[in-house]
């Protein structure tokens, strides 16, 4: 461990932080070694990230998006939230849970005054407990890059001092934390990447490289992109450790097979107890059930569960039943009927059946009770012992409050013409004959005698005459429908397709004959007892592709900006204005640090281009050593860069400035390597390197300055006159927001 | 692993010593890459050295050895050619004309084509050449432009409509001779090349897709011409700057710009010739005993073969296709004034109407932004939850009654013919619904940052945000309004917004109209820029304008422009069943080309699955095949010169394929228009070219597992059984691209019963 002190320039640091055992014979000796510039930097980071975090006492920006998402984990209430995996909200819930928040809060507005039970500190502790961590990672990873401590100093000051990355460290919000666990990622991976092949140390840095890659994935799907650039790297590395022939077959299948397990399963696994703890923890139903399907609902405490719990399992002729659509777009919804009728003509002129309208209908209701019934046979009631309802059998539904048989028919459907009408049906003795038989085709039978079962199966429904499947279409009926959900006859159904499969919710068997009786039995709830439990992968696949698939609304924002307009920070966003001041907290980087990042990156691809083409032809510019260090310094930090603010242009989502804030953050650490790199190996003269340390010192104290002047709006303290705003204004596209009095 | 590494090494030393021909492999020195003349020759030598044996057919191992390694046999591969080529040319025209009506996507290509014999501009979301070529090759054949192609399943009657099919069909039949000739120089074995072909010969989709008006068949046959063209150049590696290597680079160059001139597909081919061409220039940067200068060169002529004469024909196309339409038609909307006056029967072509804008005249408004719309509104609100719930306001790109304004002043609606100028509050009524152009302080539907425009009051009685005042840019206070020359903005007077158009497509709801909104920021852009397009006003005279005319590289960047967002307008519709980019390779599901019921003509367009499911199998076997070789020669197993061969073959040949593939499939998966099952098929003549040599190198590798004589009865037993099983295939699915009648599939009595491996296929 201690061997990198041997080429440390600097003397103020001493020593080395970890433990060394220096010999196994006694007594045991623990010699501590401490970097000291190490340990100021990281006060340094504590200090600006952790000062006044309970201030404003207030709901700033996203906090109203995740605070409420903490108050679910407080009251153990099941959410779906697909901007994404849990362990995000699971981090800022334990902040919340240490300052024994109990989630009453209503999180509805930015800037809204938190009330006294919310412990603001704590819940603000972790993100900036994250974000002044990050700090020292930026020493030990531009250090691990080879470069000297000067370098990793200037590194660290430069991330220390970025405005951007302290506003949102300081608040519930998730950016510091999946930096931190980006940078450690790296670090880790780093840290393994140079130890001595037998030093045991190596396997512990290997599998916190896994660990930390699982947590960034699970704090932020966008972590996906810093993995697989790790991934990536691993599989070069692994790629000339199998090209080493020096090596045995069996150590490399060794070595191959342990990354394999610590970079890939290890993540994998742990991803799928992120989500083990947060459906553990979440376990009550909530605003969301809806979402999910029924059987995912009946696993959670109240809610549907609460409704089903103890129904009959086998559908038998007289069930009476609430059919809903397996499919959740554009809303759950379940297959509904009532007294109205089909308009004769539609605005357009077409014509209709006149029958009583079937709809789907995204509220309970009475008027969604269907009775299941046996062609053959008249009654309405389940008869002792109840007769199941197979796959392949025909039956008739029966409107429950109605009596009116569904039906469909050779009629265009009112929205939809080129698929049937589906009604209830009244015989106007038109020579309209009913048509009102099923069959019942499960579609995820195992067996072709297979019951149909409640909520367990997915039910198809074919017209017997003319083959066509009630089907969602999706769109819905105007004025003369209620808006609700179109339902149809589909002739031309193929494939699997959710909108044409149903499953039945609520459901009970019949016991009256007579219909008033029987209207009054649909109006009391159901009862009865059964246990139903989903396995936790099932839970698990459903909610991920759940939350893969919601759709998202991608409407613009009054903050939202696009990728361009982030690299030269074009925009802004304001987080908290004082209810009547004009203190107020925006984010917004340094610019001047945001400018030399572009710099460097620009200094960096030239210098790679240049090595590059002149290294094709031999010219050895560089010993091989420099070549290589700048190589890695180059994947890690530009490549960082790019795996982490190219995707965005291909993204449909609403886009903010702090998207951006992982690409910056690898983008800073570049700046200092690339002067490094050009300070050693490109300017020969002393005057050059002169004027080089001389611009060093200009940049870093106009960084210092810059960050100086944009703390009030960084720390939203102390208060600004308008004027003094106004000068802030350095670019026209930036929003400051003052007060007129 | 090491154990089978070992047994291979053995094995190979012992057929090495049998065998002769390997010797003298061993003993010429060669290039990595062999030239084409090279191998000519070698070929020969191979033949009389293999003739010599079946003269000594005496039995001996080294025979079989021969008939399996020096398949590069000149007179078998030109009999392999010519019969892939006959058969390609058969299989294609077979029943061309059938059936007699416009079939699928015809509908537009074969409409666009009798635009060119007509003359009538119109607009598409594609480059013209794939049109143009259809409309010339119609021509040629005696069409005469007339029939409408008005939708699928009109009768064709007594037009001419075989020309356009036949055009399609022979080069939609040059796709398997083209594929064997890529693969026989990428591989240097004909059972690879023939494998490939016939999986291209016999495949039902790519029969059906070629047999049609289409701009599909004309897509690939410069798709496949550009791979052809590239390896042929490639092999003229040692011969540089020579008459073929000039030849091969410029053809590489044409078939490219005819490719992107077709469809903008045509941009992942130039990506793979691009990628291509990187790594040739990066091989020759290593190679020191190349000076500079001629390093230069080699560059400088590949950017002059590959980028400046594939951008000179791409833009001689559009040249041609702007001279060719020059009469107004359905396309005119879509393009700014100043495009418009070009086209003879518009109204902007020697227009002549009121020089400057007056009170009480009947206008349109233009937005100035490329593809921007006319200012336009209809009896239809904005729905509850989108702004305040008044008629909407929106930018509509096609000529329409809806787009007509009058110009009041802000209280009396007749007012005189008096001018108006810079400067001027007015105050904008919609001529058909009556409601004034208004804005106020709500959210934009889409742009969340803008306010809503809407149309609001009636008969021209609103309130005080019904007032816009116009401005000239960059001009004073009292200047007149010039129609059609003057740039303007209209300021809101409540707000001090502009009017702005957004250029988002808004829903449904908005029936996929531009969104209008007024913009809060004041910078002049193009977008807050409008024009007065038409100028009606009986009071005063009529004056020819003279429209500016526009430069042709202005026309060129406004077409792609306009082109560019049509394409990626055409957005999937909520509730329809789309075909996903993972359908495609497993064939889940194809396209109706003509008919759907029982007593109709069928024709689907769907894959030969047997093939298909080869293709992906072999994509699999593939990877593996690549990954073991790579890791054997990585860790310096010892293998024989024509296992490494193979290697080579396989990674450098296969690896081109691949990537070819990829880059023709993977995009898809980023595209949020609507995505057909058509799409696929250029990434499907990569894939099958890919089986061929998977394939062939393992029916090759036989030897891996099997003692000689054994293997190669494995080689031709296996090569038989391939053949025999795509045959029989095609026997069996062969009515899904030659028409089907009668019951469906499902039905035992339809002569496809049985056939309906998948639920999702619709025949």
């Amino acid at each position: 461990m201690s061997k990198r002190n041997e080429h440390t320039p600097n003397q103020t640091c001493l020593k080395q932080r970890g433990t060394m055992l220096s010999s196994i014979k006694l007594p045991i000796v623990i010699r501590a070694e401490i970097n000291l510039v190490l340990v100021v930097l990281t006060a340094l980071g504590v200090f600006s990230r952790l000062y006044g975090i309970h201030f404003p006492k207030a709901v700033v920006f996203d906090e109203v998006y995740y605070g409420q998402f903490v108050s679910l984990y407080m009251k153990r209430v099941f959410f779906i939230d697909e901007s994404g995996p849990p362990l995000g909200h699971m981090i800022l819930a334990f902040g919340a849970y240490i300052g024994g928040f109990d989630g009453n809060f209503i999180w509805n507005r930015i800037g809204a005054e938190y009330s006294s039970n919310v412990p603001v500190w704590s819940l603000r502790l972790i993100p900036a407990l994250a974000g002044s961590l990050s700090v020292p990672l930026c020493y030990i990873l531009v250090v691990e890059l080879g470069y000297s401590h000067l370098t990793a100093l200037g590194a660290t000051l430069l991330f220390l001092m970025e405005n951007s990355l302290i506003v949102q460290s300081r608040f519930m919000l998730l950016e510091s934390v999946l930096i931190f666990f980006l940078l450690l990622a790296v670090v880790s991976y780093l840290r393994f990447h140079n130890s001595q092949s037998s030093s045991p140390w190596r396997l512990v840095w290997l599998l916190l490289t896994g660990v930390t890659c699982a947590c960034a994935v699970g704090v932020k799907y966008m972590g996906l992109f810093t993995y697989l650039l790790l991934l990536g790297l691993a599989a070069v590395h692994m790629w000339q450790l199998i090209g080493d022939r020096a090596l045995s077959n069996s150590v490399i299948l060794v070595q191959v097979l342990t990354r394999f397990l610590a970079l890939v399963v290890l993540p994998l696994l742990l991803y799928l107890g992120f989500f083990y703890v947060h459906l553990t923890l979440l376990y009550r139903s909530g605003p969301h059930d809806q979402m999910m399907s029924s059987a995912f609902q009946a696993s959670l405490e109240g809610g549907l569960a609460r409704i089903t719990q103890g129904q009959p399992l086998e559908m038998a002729y007289g069930s009476q039943v609430t059919l809903r659509s397996v499919s959740s777009k554009p809303i759950p919804c379940w297959l509904h009927s009532h007294k109205a009728n089909y308009p004769i003509r539609y605005e357009n002129g077409r014509g209709s059946s006149h029958q009583q309208q079937v709809t789907c209908y995204p509220f309970k209701d009475v008027n969604n009770w269907w009775i299941i019934k046996d062609p053959g046979r008249q009654d309405l009631v389940v008869s002792s012992p109840p007769r199941p309802v197979r796959h392949g059998d025909v039956v008739q539904l029966l409107h429950g409050m109605t009596s009116r048989f569904l039906n469909t028919h050779d009629v265009a459907a009112p929205m939809s013409p080129h698929a049937q009408e589906v009604s209830g049906y009244i015989d106007f003795n038109v020579s309209m004959p009913a048509q009102n038989l099923w069959k019942v085709d499960i579609a995820n039978r195992e067996t072709e005698q297979e019951v149909w079962k409640t909520i367990l199966s997915e039910v198809r429904l074919v017209h017997v005459k003319t083959s066509a499947v009630l089907k969602l279409s999706g769109s819905a009926l105007p004025e003369w429908g209620f808006r609700q959900l179109e339902v149809v006859g589909d002739k031309i159904y193929k494939g699997y397709q959710p909108t044409g499969v149903w499953n039945v919710e609520e459901h009970r068997y019949g016991r009256s004959q007579e219909q008033k009786e029987r209207e009054l039995e649909l109006h009391s709830p159901t009862h009865i007892d059964i246990n139903r439990n989903l396995t936790f992968m099932a839970k698990f696949l459903e909610l991920q592709w759940r939350m893969l698939t919601v759709k998202q609304e991608t409407s613009e924002h009054k903050y939202s900006s696009s990728p361009l307009d982030w690299i030269t920070m074009d925009t802004n966003i304001a987080y908290w204005l004082h209810h009547t001041g004009n203190a107020q907290i925006h984010l917004m980087g340094n610019l001047v640090t945001w400018s030399l990042g572009n710099l460097a990156l620009m200094g960096y691809l030239l210098l790679f281009l240049s090595y590059l083409l002149r290294r094709r032809r031999k010219i050895e510019d560089i010993p091989e050593d420099t070549w290589r260090q700048l190589l890695l310094a180059g994947v890690v930090c530009a490549g960082g860069w790019a795996v982490n603010y190219l995707p965005f242009f291909m993204m449909e989502k609403t886009l903010f400035l702090y998207h951006y804030l992982p690409a910056l953050t690898f983008q800073i650490l570049l700046i200092p390597v690339v002067l490094e790199h050009v300070h050693t190996h490109v300017l020969r003269c002393t005057s050059h390197r002169r004027a080089l340390h001389g611009a060093v010192l200009a940049g870093l104290s106009s960084v210092y300055l810059t960050f100086w002047k944009f703390s009030p709006l960084t720390y939203g303290h102390p208060e600004l006159s308008a004027e003094q705003l106004d000068s802030l204004r350095w670019k026209d596209s930036w929003d400051v927001l003052f007060r007129r009095h | 692993m090491a154990k089978k590494e070992c047994v291979t090494k053995c094995k190979g030393e012992s057929s090495m010593l049998r065998n002769r021909r390997g010797e003298l492999q061993i003993g010429e020195p060669k290039s990595p890459v062999s030239t084409h003349h090279e191998s000519t020759q070698d070929s020969s030598k191979d033949n009389r050295l293999s003739e010599g044996d079946d003269q000594s057919s005496n039995g001996t191992l080294a025979q079989y050895d021969h008939n399996v390694y020096s398949p590069n046999n000149e007179t078998q591969s030109t009999v392999y050619f010519l019969v892939v080529v006959l058969l390609s040319f058969s299989t294609r025209f077979y029943k061309i004309k059938e059936p007699p009506h416009v079939c699928w996507d015809e509908t537009h290509f074969g409409k666009m084509g009798s635009y060119y014999i007509n003359r009538t501009f119109f607009f598409d979301v594609h480059p013209p050449l794939g049109k143009m070529l259809i409309g010339l090759a119609g021509y040629m054949t005696g069409y005469d432009g007339t029939y409408p192609f008005l939708k699928p399943g009109d009768k064709y009657e007594h037009h001419n409509y075989w020309g356009m099919r036949g055009f399609c069909a022979s080069l939609g039949s040059c796709l398997p001779p083209f594929a064997y000739l890529t693969v026989l120089d990428l591989s240097q074995s004909s059972t690879a090349a023939l494998i490939s072909a016939a999986m291209l010969v016999f495949d039902t989709g790519c029969i059906t897709i070629s047999q049609y008006i289409l701009l599909d068949p004309i897509l690939m046959f410069f798709i496949m011409g550009s791979v052809l063209c590239m390896v042929k150049f490639n092999l003229q590696i040692s011969r540089p700057f020579s008459a073929p290597w000039w030849l091969w680079l410029v053809l590489t160059g044409v078939n490219l710009s005819g490719a992107l001139g077709v469809k903008f597909v045509g941009l992942f081919v130039i990506l793979l010739v691009g990628l291509n061409t990187t790594w040739d220039l990066w091989r020759l940067l290593g190679d020191l005993d190349l000076s500079l200068v001629d390093f230069g060169k080699h560059f400088l002529s590949r950017v002059f073969g590959l980028i400046i004469l594939p951008l000179f024909f791409y833009v001689t196309i559009f040249a041609v296709h702007f001279v060719v339409l020059n009469k107004s038609g359905p396309g005119d909307g879509f393009f700014s004034s100043a495009f418009q006056s070009r086209l003879i029967g518009n109204n902007l072509h020697n227009a002549s109407m009121p020089e400057y804008l007056a009170y009480g005249s009947t206008i349109t408004v233009k937005n100035l932004r490329i593809a921007g719309g006319y200012l336009h509104s209809h009896w239809h609100l904005y729905p509850e939850g989108v702004g305040a719930k008044q008629q909407q306001v929106t930018a509509y790109l096609h000529k329409d009654y809806n787009n007509l304004w009058l110009v009041h002043r802000p209280n009396d609606s007749n007012g005189e013919p008096d001018l108006v100028r810079h400067g001027d509050v007015i105050r904008l009524e919609h001529k058909e619904t009556t409601r004034n152009l208004h804005s106020h302080r709500h959210e934009a539907p889409l742009t969340k940052k803008h306010f809503q425009v809407t149309g609001y009051g009636i008969n021209g009685t609103g309130d005080p945000n019904d007032l816009w005042q116009v401005e000239v840019c960059g001009g004073r206070k009292g200047d007149l309004i010039k129609v059609l020359r003057s740039k303007v903005r209209f300021l809101h007077r409540a707000t001090g917004c502009v009017l702005n158009s957004s250029g988002k497509t808004l829903p449904k709801w908005g029936w996929e109209q531009v969104e209008v909104t007024c913009s809060p920021y004041l910078k002049e852009t193009p977008n807050s820029q409008w024009s007065i397009e038409d100028h009606i006003n009986t009071k005063l005279p009529n004056i020819s304008l003279a429209v500016l005319k526009p430069h042709f590289i202005e026309i060129l960047l406004e077409s792609h422009i306009v082109m560019i967002r049509g394409n990626s307008g055409l957005k999937p519709k909520d509730n329809e069943m789309n075909s996903k980019p993972w359908h495609w390779p497993v064939n889940y599901q194809g396209l109706r080309f003509s008919g759907v019921n029982e007593t109709e003509y069928r024709v689907y367009l769907l894959g030969n699955p047997v093939i298909w499911w080869l293709n992906l199998l072999s994509l699999g076997l593939y990877l593996v095949m690549v990954a073991a070789a790579s890791l054997a020669l990585h860790r310096g197993v010892q293998l024989d010169k024509r296992r490494i061969e193979r290697c080579r073959v396989l990674r450098e040949g296969g690896g081109l394929l691949l990537l070819g593939w990829l880059l023709h499939y993977v995009p898809f998966y980023t595209m949020g228009r609507i995505l057909y099952y058509h799409h696929y098929f250029p990434a499907m003549l990569f894939s099958s070219m890919l089986t061929g040599i998977t394939l062939d190198t393992l029916l090759q590798s036989a030897d891996l597992v099997l003692d000689p004589p054994y293997s190669y009865w494995l080689f031709k037993g296996g090569k038989a059984m391939l053949f025999l099983t795509i045959l029989y295939s095609f026997y069996l699915f062969n009515p899904l691209s030659y028409g089907m009648r009668g019951p469906l599939a499902h039905d035992p009595a339809s002569t496809m019963a049985g056939l309906k491996w998948m639920d999702s296929w619709e025949f």
